[in-house]
């Protein structure tokens, strides 16, 4: 089955947190995969995420976060994300994510954790694999 | 007659980019612009160290990144860090007050005290710093798109201490141009924030003499994907546009160029690092005298911090970041630092544990107590190889300065995204030769092995220190003079618009207890809000 066009991923930088070479990195693999990025840039708010997710009318939302608020932003997130129908929507998280954040965020409603150090087509593969 | 037997060996070629054979010999040093860049120790042009006798009259400074929760957090883990040997402090912010957040703006929940300590007030540097004789460690502040509002309130904690500003001693990062290429904690656009940086230069110049007000930063930038060459010529670059923005006010470049410091990345290869920095010296004391004309030695000193390397470090094995950290250490004594802040093992998870924070403190201990590396200065100096590479690694260097002076000069491509764009396609590059095993990465792509993560003890964050941060931000605003506060408030904004050097206000506005946040407020709604270029 071919698709009918692109797939489309939101990457954000969630809350005031600055390291974006991993976020950059990253909007580039997916590109050179074929899907089309749209980059947010650093500081979102939770609110802007979502506004961006509908507007753009992306498959997917990922979010990079290396300063460590990655739970209390995704638990502001999913309630944006279910009022405004985004909840059928592939979410994805990576950065320094430690081990024992994993769950926390599955449970919260990420389909994908992608710690520091995961391989780019591995993303690449974890997206193609869930986005029909 | 000897039977020859042809050998076939790998081209290796350096990150910067420079073919290295597999010997050398003194034609090599001739052959790449000979020795007359290297001198002596404590001479111009300084390749072998800024001073005569080095370690062997003072080792370099151990300075661990430390901050973390609310003000009496982080004061208990400088006590802890100063009874174990460190001999400065390196005090982290949480990311609002970087970004000149107060802790109960919206913007800043969930963030505060996070990834360093929270500041607001006066009040705040009062307690951190309490019981810590500022004469005698020193306190180099990471703060950048605030930082003009910190370096105030720092000397003015230190005057109502008691100490004498004129004397004092310190550092800020404050290099806001690094911060628009990687780290992010940007505010206001760049122009007004070179300004800004500018300010700072001059009013210490003329107040606080002794004091550091810049650190330019190289690390952020190797961060963000930049080859050790560019990672020197691009800090260099930017040290150049703040000078120039102080010259324009009419100051003589010896009266602050002496003032200005750098923080290098050390992760990399041994000998490409230790030559870089080695090259650099000499460069920086060259470009110091031939092009701006100083006069005093110390101008042409480049003084750094080296000892971080977090891109080096890996999320893989974490416990292989002790073995790496201590060869970073290694590179950075063996390349004259002033000051080492030692990334910790377990940088790619989170902020240092008091543990990890230790285990960096112990490593750097044992090169100056049992390794000899204090006992001669730049033992690497006449190696036919580093030598030859240091000549290399400069004339790198001077080729990419030459590359942003055509292109505009360092402000423009920062404002328009260039550098960045150009650094993050480097950062791809190298990320898929991480991927494809061509660039070797110990424990990523070769030497991988199961494992179990939990081994790796984090920083905890606990939400209650930011309600103590709140409490204690409502307790100033309630007792602070309130026609003194709008009465400065009042005055930054002015002085901001007129185009003023708002320095002077800016004391006046902390020592009236004026926050962070509202300080900024004011800032921003004369100089603007930056606008970010995403590139690619």
């Amino acid at each position: 089955m071919t698709r009918e066009r692109p797939i489309r991923v939101l990457l954000a930088k969630p809350g005031l947190d600055g390291h974006d070479q991993g976020a950059k990195v990253v909007a580039r693999a997916l590109m050179d995969a074929g899907f089309e990025v749209i980059y947010t840039g650093l500081r979102q708010t939770p609110e802007a995420v979502a506004n961006a997710a509908l507007e753009e009318g992306v498959d997917v939302i990922g979010l990079s976060s290396l300063a460590g608020s990655h739970i209390p932003f995704c638990r502001k997130l999913k309630p944006l994300l279910d009022e405004n129908g985004l909840s059928d929507r592939l979410w994805i998280v990576g950065g320094n994510i430690p081990a024992q954040d994993h769950d926390a965020l599955r449970s919260i409603g990420v389909h994908g954790v992608f710690p520091t150090g995961t391989r780019l087509q591995e993303i690449v593969e974890f997206i193609r694999g869930r986005v029909s | 007659m000897s039977k020859e037997r042809k050998i076939e060996v790998k081209p290796v070629v350096n990150e910067s980019g420079i073919e290295i054979q597999p010997l050398y010999t003194a034609a090599d040093v001739e052959a790449t612009g000979g020795w007359d860049m290297i001198g002596e120790p404590g001479d111009y042009p300084f390749t072998r160290g800024i001073h005569k006798l080095m370690y062997r009259e003072k080792p370099w400074t151990m300075r661990q990144y430390a901050g973390f929760g609310n003000p009496i957090d982080t004061n208990k883990r400088f006590h802890y860090l100063i009874a174990n040997g460190q001999t400065g402090l390196n005090v982290a912010f949480d990311l609002p007050t970087q970004i000149g957040l107060d802790s109960d703006d919206p913007m800043a929940e969930g963030e505060v005290g996070r990834v360093g300590m929270a500041i607001d007030s006066l009040r705040d540097f009062e307690v951190a710093f309490e019981g810590i004789d500022l004469d005698k460690i020193t306190v180099s502040l990471t703060v950048n798109g605030s930082a003009a509002i910190l370096i105030a309130m720092y000397l003015a904690m230190a005057e109502k201490r008691g100490y004498d500003v004129r004397r004092l001693r310190g550092t800020c990062q404050n290099d806001i141009l690094k911060e628009f290429i990687g780290r992010g904690t940007w505010i206001f656009p760049v122009e007004p924030s070179v300004r800004l940086v500018g300010d700072t230069i001059e009013y210490c110049a003329k107040e606080a003499p002794k004091y550091t007000p810049v650190s330019v930063c190289g690390y952020h930038i190797r961060e963000s994907g930049a080859n050790p060459a560019q990672e020197i010529a691009y800090a260099f670059c930017i040290a150049k546009a703040y000078a120039d923005e102080v010259l324009k006010r009419g100051l003589d470049i010896d009266e602050f160029a002496g003032r200005l410091s750098y923080n290098f990345n050390i992760f990399g290869s041994i000998w490409e690092q230790v030559a870089k920095f080695r090259a650099a010296r000499g460069l920086w004391a060259k470009i110091m005298k031939d092009d701006y004309g100083t006069k005093d030695p110390r101008s042409q000193w480049m003084r750094m911090i080296a000892g971080g390397g977090g891109g080096g470090l890996t999320y893989e094995q974490p416990e292989v970041n002790i073995v790496r950290g201590a060869y970073y250490a290694l590179i950075s004594a063996l390349a004259g630092t002033q000051t080492m802040a030692l990334c910790s093992y377990d940088e790619a998870y989170t902020i240092p544990t008091e543990y990890s924070a230790r285990i960096s403190l112990r490593t750097m201990q044992l090169l100056i107590e049992e390794m000899g590396l204090t006992d001669t200065v730049d033992p690497l100096g006449g190696s036919w190889y580093v030598e030859t590479l240091t000549n290399q690694m400069r004339s790198k260097m001077v080729e990419i300065m030459s590359e942003v002076d055509a292109q505009g000069g360092i402000v423009r491509l920062v404002s328009e995204g260039i550098v960045q764009a150009k650094v993050s396609a480097q950062a791809y590059r190298m990320q898929q030769d991480i991927e494809s095993g061509s660039f070797r990465k110990v424990g990523v792509n070769c030497y991988r092995m199961e494992e179990d993560e939990k081994k790796v003890e984090f920083h905890p964050y606990k939400d209650e220190d930011a309600e103590i941060q709140i409490d204690s931000l409502n307790a100033v605003r309630a007792s602070r003079d309130q026609a003194k506060v709008e009465t400065a408030l009042a005055r930054v904004a002015a002085d901001a618009a007129a185009g003023v050097n708002v320095m002077p206000a800016l004391v006046e506005a902390v020592k009236a207890y004026c926050t962070v946040g509202e300080i900024t407020k004011r800032l921003v709604a004369v100089y603007g809000r930056y606008r970010e270029p995403v590139r690619f």
